[in-house]
Formats: C-alpha cells, structure tokens, sequence
C-alpha cells in the first residue's frame, strides 16, 4: 500500500514534469514552424498552425485577445497568448525577442531604452479621447486654452468657466501613462498637468470622476457609455469618431501592435487579420476603437499630423 | 502478501527501507532550505543590482533620490528624482495603520486569552481567520466604494486620503497582530497568573501589571510584523490613497506610498530606461525597511529569550 502511494506520487510528479517541459517546447517549435511557413509561400493558402505570443499594453488587450480568439476560431491550429503589462513591458519584451508582437499606446520612439529602429510599428487601431467632467460641473464644451488652465491648476473652480460654484479636482494618470501623455501633449500642448488623484485604470479613473464633485479626468470614447460622467467637446468640435477621422479633433493616439524586424508567418498572418475589414470595422467599433482606415489623417511619432 | 515472507528478509527489507527513507527525507529537506535560501539570496541580489543602476548607471545623486521632494520623472528638459513624499507616505501609512491595530489587535488577543478563553475564542478566532482570507483587492475595492465617499462626505476632503489608507491597512493587519499576540498571551506560564493572584491582584490589575508586561516582546513583535505587511502592501493601498505626488499637509490630503508609486508605472515603462531603474531602487528601498523590521523583530526575541 505504501510503496504504491509512493509509486503514483512519483508518477503524478514525472508526468507533471514531461508535462511542462512539453509545454515549454511546444512554444519555440510552434514559432518556428510559423516562420517556416513564410519562407515558401506556396504553402502560404495552408493551415497556420504553431503558437503566438503577445504582450503589452493593458488598455489594448481585450481588442487584441478578442481578435485572437477569432482568428484562433478560424485557424484551430494556431494558439495565441495575449498578456497584458503594460506598453512599456510590451515594447521592452519584444525588443529582446521573449514575445513576438508588442502592442503599445505610444510611438516607440516616445520610450526610452527602446531600440526603437529595430521595431516595425503596425498602428492597427486609434483610439479617441476626451476631458470627462462630473455631470454636476455643468460644462459641456471648454476651450483648450481654459482646458489647459483648469489642468495646471490655474483655474480652480468650476464657476470661473461658468459651471457651478465648485472647486475643481483633478484625476490624472501616472507619469509614464501613455493615455497621459496622448493628453498632455494634444489636449494640455505639452504642459505639465498640477497634481491631482492618480490611478492607472480607466474604470477606476471613471468612476472617481462621476462620484466626485467637481471631478475632471480624461477617458477614452469607449468609456462614455452611460450619463454617469460627461465627455467635453473641446473648442467646440464634438468628441466623435467623425471629428477624429477628419483630423478636427485633436486627441487621439494610434494603437501600435510592434514586431522586431518585418513580421513574419504567423505574427504576420494576425497582424493582417487585425487589419481586415471583417476586424477593422465590427470587432474594433464593440471595443470601442475607430478602425485605423478610415482615418483621413495621419500622424508620426514626433505628433505632425497631415492629411492622407 | 507480507506476511508470508521470512522473518529475516522482511527485517532486512524494512531496515533498508527504513535507511533509503532516512536519507531521502533529510536529502527532500536540505533541498528545500537550500532553495529558500537560493531564492532569497537571488532576489537581494538581483534587486540590489538593479535598485542601485539609477545611482551608478543613470548617475542621480543618492541624497538627492532620498532628500529631494520633487518627483517628475517623465520631464524631458529637467527631470527630477525625489522620493521623499513617497517614503514619506508609505511610513504614514504604516505608523498610522499600527496605531489603530495595535490596541485593537492586543485587546482582542487579551478578550480571547484572558476575560473569555472558551466562547470568546470560539467566536473571535474564525472572524480573524476570515479576515486573513480575504484578498487585498478586495479591501481596496471596499475601501473605493464605501470608505472614500464616506470619508468624503462625513469627515472631509476628497476621501482619497492617508486617513482611507490608514483604515484600510489597519484592518488588513489586525489578523497578523491578533494571532501573534494571542499566542504570545496563551503561552505566558500560568504560575505567573496565579502568583498574581495570590498576591491579591485583581484580573485587571493581574493583565496590565503582569501579563502584558511579561509578553511585551511578543506583543511588540506582533506590532512589527503588522507593520512589515501594512509597508508592502500595495493594491489596496493604491486604490483609496489617491497617489498624489505632493507630501502630504493632513491626514485627510491624497498621498502616494513607494509600492503604490511602482504598481502604477512599473507597467508603462520599458526596461533600463531610467525611469524603471528608479522603481528598482524603491523596490530596494521596501527590501531594505523589510530588513530592518526583520532585524528589529530578531532582536526583540533576543530580548525576550534573555527574560
């Protein structure tokens, strides 16, 4: 009786073992084989199949994950990782090749430490963004130069702008944010916001907005579902997907979905998924992202717009 | 099946297996010490590489990273790299947090040891354990939804203050003060007790002039022990603190801790750059106060061993 107890715990243990070393092989060969595929593209029309792996920014994960899912769907063979970390660790890990797609919310140029020359951007979404206020404040449209005082702490109360009589507070981003950055540099013109409540996520940030009085923040479109917090229109243009793709509206940011070098097999055949019409104009509009081809301008990394 | 065998293999047979246990088992528990302390040695060693790159890679001045107030680290023109507000905060925090639970961690150890050992313990006990079983988030998920808006509205400010952090962590750290205090209390020697009362003490006067006293060291390094978690904890924190860069004027103004300050940006930045290598060395900082809160405990029970 004894030694078969110690005979099934070391079975359960060697299986365990074979088990995930199985599981670590299966992600190398799996890539390889991806790679393999594009060197012959007669084969290309196949099967995909091996494994991918994505890392990066927190805010573009349940998009990138949802497309996965359905490209997986499509293709049974493929398996598809996507973590979210953060677009700092994103750019950083595909950088040194320990994933194969990096998904960012700022230019890579814009990180420091980043062989930025050596990464290939494809910006597979844009996301819009505005200053949301408490609904109590009683502002829906603010010019940008007042947007601007309200945010260094010039103006510190609502009635100033002719809202109500209440004091205003700030709910920022941490520092290295790249939502925050996107707003400092399109909404504030690259000055530094006075210090406010910080937090990283944009529920959290939403819903110290609609509960505070006098709250202003800055969410992405996505997040003005309800009444609970109002969205600004700044110098009169309107935050909508219309106005963003015009160029009209100032704060958006592009998506980026990183590779080290060109992309290759399988991260390639998802990146071209990503920027399908099937992807681009249904999966993108429920997560509330605008399909990057529809955009009537366009951006570098330094922030100049043009038109296309 | 056994049984059948000669009494001298079976003999044979169960000291050999009895020797291959013996070895097996000490070998199983060397590894294991061996890999407790692999893993810690690794982790100080490896935080300590990396918390000190801002200093001798990144060259910012340690007293000014320690001294200075100003934390703008995403200033392209004129970065600046003080931590002070955010070692400030997070002792805040824990000091305040300790004061809370301390007594209340105490007096319930002293409620179940002493005043009702059987029905109070029966009660008290799996309402502490509860308490242990609840994850951090969750606190500060509560603390987000029903302390800052309470806070907000009876006591002022924006809710999001020391003060929220405070109550939160207090609560987070009574299970660890209650349960070492409790078993500091019911280890006391009971001739203590009776000593007492034979000299006519009452109960009270028995717990406060000798009781409590005889399990200081203990009852301290409950306190401490407390402390440590209250200094690491993060995500509750994070969630009702407010995390404001400025030092703080009053209880009841936003502050930011070093852990809440490495959770929130620790994602959004790239590795090496100096930014992250700043985090590092905050991450260096907690290893270094958890150090010193582990030396301080070692040293209370040295003394308490002495007594």
């Amino acid at each position: 009786m004894k030694s078969l107890k110690k005979f099934s715990l070391l079975t359960l243990l060697t299986a365990l073992i074979i088990f995930s070393a199985a599981c670590g092989g299966k992600g190398t060969n799996g890539s390889k084989e991806g790679t393999d595929k594009k060197d012959n593209p007669a084969q290309k029309t196949e099967e995909l199949s091996g494994s991918l792996v994505i890392s990066g920014s927190s805010a573009m994960q349940p998009l990138v994950a949802a497309a996965a899912e359905e490209f997986m769907a499509e293709n049974p063979k493929v398996d598809i990782q996507v973590n979210a970390g953060g677009s700092g660790t994103g750019l950083s890990q595909v950088a040194e090749g320990s994933v194969q797609i990096g998904n960012s919310d700022v230019f890579a140029e814009e990180k420091e430490g980043v062989p930025a020359d050596q990464l290939v951007d494809h910006k597979v979404a844009v996301v819009g963004m505005t200053a949301a206020v408490n609904p109590k404040v009683g502002i829906k449209d603010i010019k940008k130069e007042d947007l601007i005082k309200v945010f260094t702490g010039k103006i510190t109360n609502w009635k100033e702008l002719g809202g109500e009589n209440q004091k205003i507070v700030l709910v920022n981003r941490p520092d290295s944010s790249g939502t925050r950055a996107v707003f400092n540099q399109f909404a504030l013109d690259g000055a530094t916001p006075a210090e406010g409540i910080t937090e990283d996520s944009s529920n959290t940030v939403k819903k110290i907005i609609s509960e505070t009085e006098g709250a202003i923040g800055y969410l992405a479109f996505s997040y003005f579902t309800d009444d609970s917090v109002t969205p600004l229109a700044i110098d009169g243009v309107k935050p909508t997907e219309e106005n963003v793709q015009s160029g009209k509206f100032p704060i958006w940011a592009y998506q980026h979905s990183y590779t080290k070098g060109e992309a290759e097999g399988l991260a390639k055949a998802f990146l071209d998924y990503l920027m399908s019409d099937n992807i681009q104009n249904t999966l993108l509009k429920e997560q509330g992202y605008l399909p990057v081809t529809k955009m009537k301008v366009e951006r570098d990394a330094k922030g100049n717009q043009k038109d296309i | 099946m056994e049984k059948l065998l000669p009494a001298q293999n079976r003999l044979l047979k169960s000291k050999s297996s009895r020797l291959g246990g013996e070895f097996r088992g000490k070998l199983f528990v060397i590894l294991c010490a061996v890999i407790m302390i692999t893993a810690t040695i690794a982790i100080t060693i490896f935080l300590s590489t990396k918390g000190l790159q801002s200093f001798t890679k990144n060259g910012i001045s340690i007293i000014e990273f320690l001294t200075s107030s100003k934390w703008d680290p995403t200033n392209k023109a004129n970065p600046a790299y003080g931590v002070l507000p955010f070692i400030f905060g997070s002792f805040a925090v824990t000091i305040l947090a300790a004061l809370v639970a301390a007594p209340l961690g105490i007096g319930g150890a002293i409620f179940m040891t002493e005043i009702a050992p059987s029905w109070g313990r029966k009660i008290l006990q799996p309402v502490v354990e509860l308490l242990v079983g609840i994850p951090s988030v969750v606190y500060g998920f509560i603390g987000l939804t029903v302390l800052v808006p309470f806070i907000r509205e009876h006591v002022g400010g924006l809710g999001f203050s020391l003060l929220s952090g405070m109550i939160v962590l207090a609560i987070m750290i009574l299970p660890t003060i209650t349960t070492i205090a409790t078993d500091a209390m019911s280890s006391l020697p009971n001739h203590l007790r009776e000593g007492s009362y034979a000299l006519g003490a009452t109960r009270w006067q028995t717990i406060r002039k000798v009781l409590v006293p005889a399990a200081l060291p203990s009852l301290l390094t409950a306190i401490i022990l407390g402390m440590a978690r209250a200094f690491g904890e993060a995500l509750a924190v994070q969630m009702v603190i407010g995390n404001v860069r400025d030092m703080p004027n009053s209880i009841l103004d936003a502050s930011a801790t070093l852990t809440t300050i490495i959770t929130l940006n620790m994602g959004h930045t790239t590795y090496g750059s100096v930014e992250n290598n700043t985090l590092w060395s905050m991450g260096l900082i907690l290893l270094i106060m958890s150090f010193a809160f582990i030396l301080l405990i070692r040293y209370l029970s040295s003394r308490r061993k002495l007594r």
